[in-house]
């Protein structure tokens, strides 16, 4: 198969259907949060990264260049965040 | 938006109704309810008598104004674990553990403007119709057009509600396509949703609208590709996405 993408396609969601555990993570909302992909410079929300969801982890990725963004896995213990695709990450305070 | 902990509680279904042979809204009243954004969901959380934990992302079909309580509409899918459950075990009086509102990205209230153009495939609809209600809820005449997509008719969710919201005449359009069978003597759109279908529905609602699109991913990339093509700016087009697992996480 060319790309290795194309069978997990038709399952494949967006950063809206991670809003949950990233919320769990951060504590603050995240879909609208902007981030920059390191790979080829895409600049968006969250929200708009391309989500499969269907693996042990959840992997977010780029909708242009493809690449993986952000990794997320949990465990019974711990979640483990591997974030090296994002330039950055915005979070927003909690509310004083 | 101020970020408060979101945690889990327990909802009580008040209501459940057959929207279509495969959709049923389920009306849950949240002890702590707190006012949502139109396009946010809740997740829900169903945990088995040995421990086993699942949980799911809902939309959110009800407008912010209805104080204390939430319409989810879930479609069952096959093999879906929750919406199995949730279609065909739950009744009135059950409770659910949900959380919720989430989301910041795919939301619009009146306040943000228009004009609107919504995009629907399917269940892709429960999101956008929170945000027809909200706009009929506040008095809103924001020009609006919302294209839906569904296989036949019968698949038609909220038919008769987007019916006569639009023939209110206060602004709304609704638009149907129909993929597979179409209504005796229909002369709309009998077709996917493509460019060229994109741009006469889009046309009149000019370059500063607001676009969301909501559905399949296959439908949800075609429409967006077709309103970057009619000359939409991409900062002016949010999607969300529906697997076949129904939306998860």
């Amino acid at each position: 198969m060319d790309d290795p993408l194309d069978e997990a396609r038709e399952l494949m969601l967006d950063g809206n259907s991670v809003a949950g555990i990233l919320y769990e993570i951060f504590g603050a909302e995240m879909t609208a949060s902007p981030t920059e992909c390191e790979h080829c410079g895409k600049e968006g929300e969250l929200g708009s990264l391309l989500a499969f969801v269907s693996a042990p982890g959840y992997v977010l990725r780029c909708p242009a260049c493809e690449q993986v963004i952000l990794r997320v896995v949990q465990t019974a213990d711990y979640v483990y965040l591997d974030a090296r695709g994002a330039v950055s990450l915005r979070v927003e305070r909690p509310a004083a | 938006m101020l970020n408060r902990p979101l945690e889990w509680q327990i909802a009580t279904i008040e209501a459940i109704q057959a929207e279509t042979a495969r959709t049923k809204t389920f009306t849950l009243s949240l002890p702590a309810w707190v006012r949502h954004l139109p396009g946010q969901h809740y997740d829900l959380r169903l945990t088995a008598e040995d421990g086993y934990q699942t949980q799911r992302s809902y939309s959110i079909a009800s407008e912010p104004e209805r104080e204390g309580e939430i319409d989810l509409t879930v479609e069952s899918l096959p093999e879906g674990e929750v919406s199995g459950y949730l279609n065909e075990v739950l009744v009135p009086g059950d409770l659910v553990e949900v959380r919720g509102p989430i989301g910041g990205y795919f939301v619009w209230e009146v306040s943000r403007g228009g004009p609107l153009l919504l995009v629907a495939g399917g269940s892709g609809v429960v999101p956008l119709m929170s945000m027809l209600r909200h706009r009929r809820a506040v008095g809103s005449s924001v020009p609006a057009r919302l294209l839906y997509s569904s296989r036949t008719p019968e698949d038609v969710i909220y038919a008769d509600e987007l019916r006569s919201l639009h023939e209110d005449g206060d602004g709304l359009e609704v638009i149907h396509t129909f993929t597979r069978s179409r209504p005796t003597g229909w002369t709309g759109y009998a077709r996917r949703i493509d460019a060229a279908m994109l741009k006469e529905i889009s046309a009149p609602l000019g370059s500063r609208t607001q676009a969301f699109i909501c559905g399949p991913t296959l439908l949800v990339e075609a429409a967006a590709d077709g309103l970057v093509a009619t000359g939409l700016a991409p900062g002016r087009i949010k999607t969300e996405r529906f697997g076949t697992s129904g939306g998860t996480a």
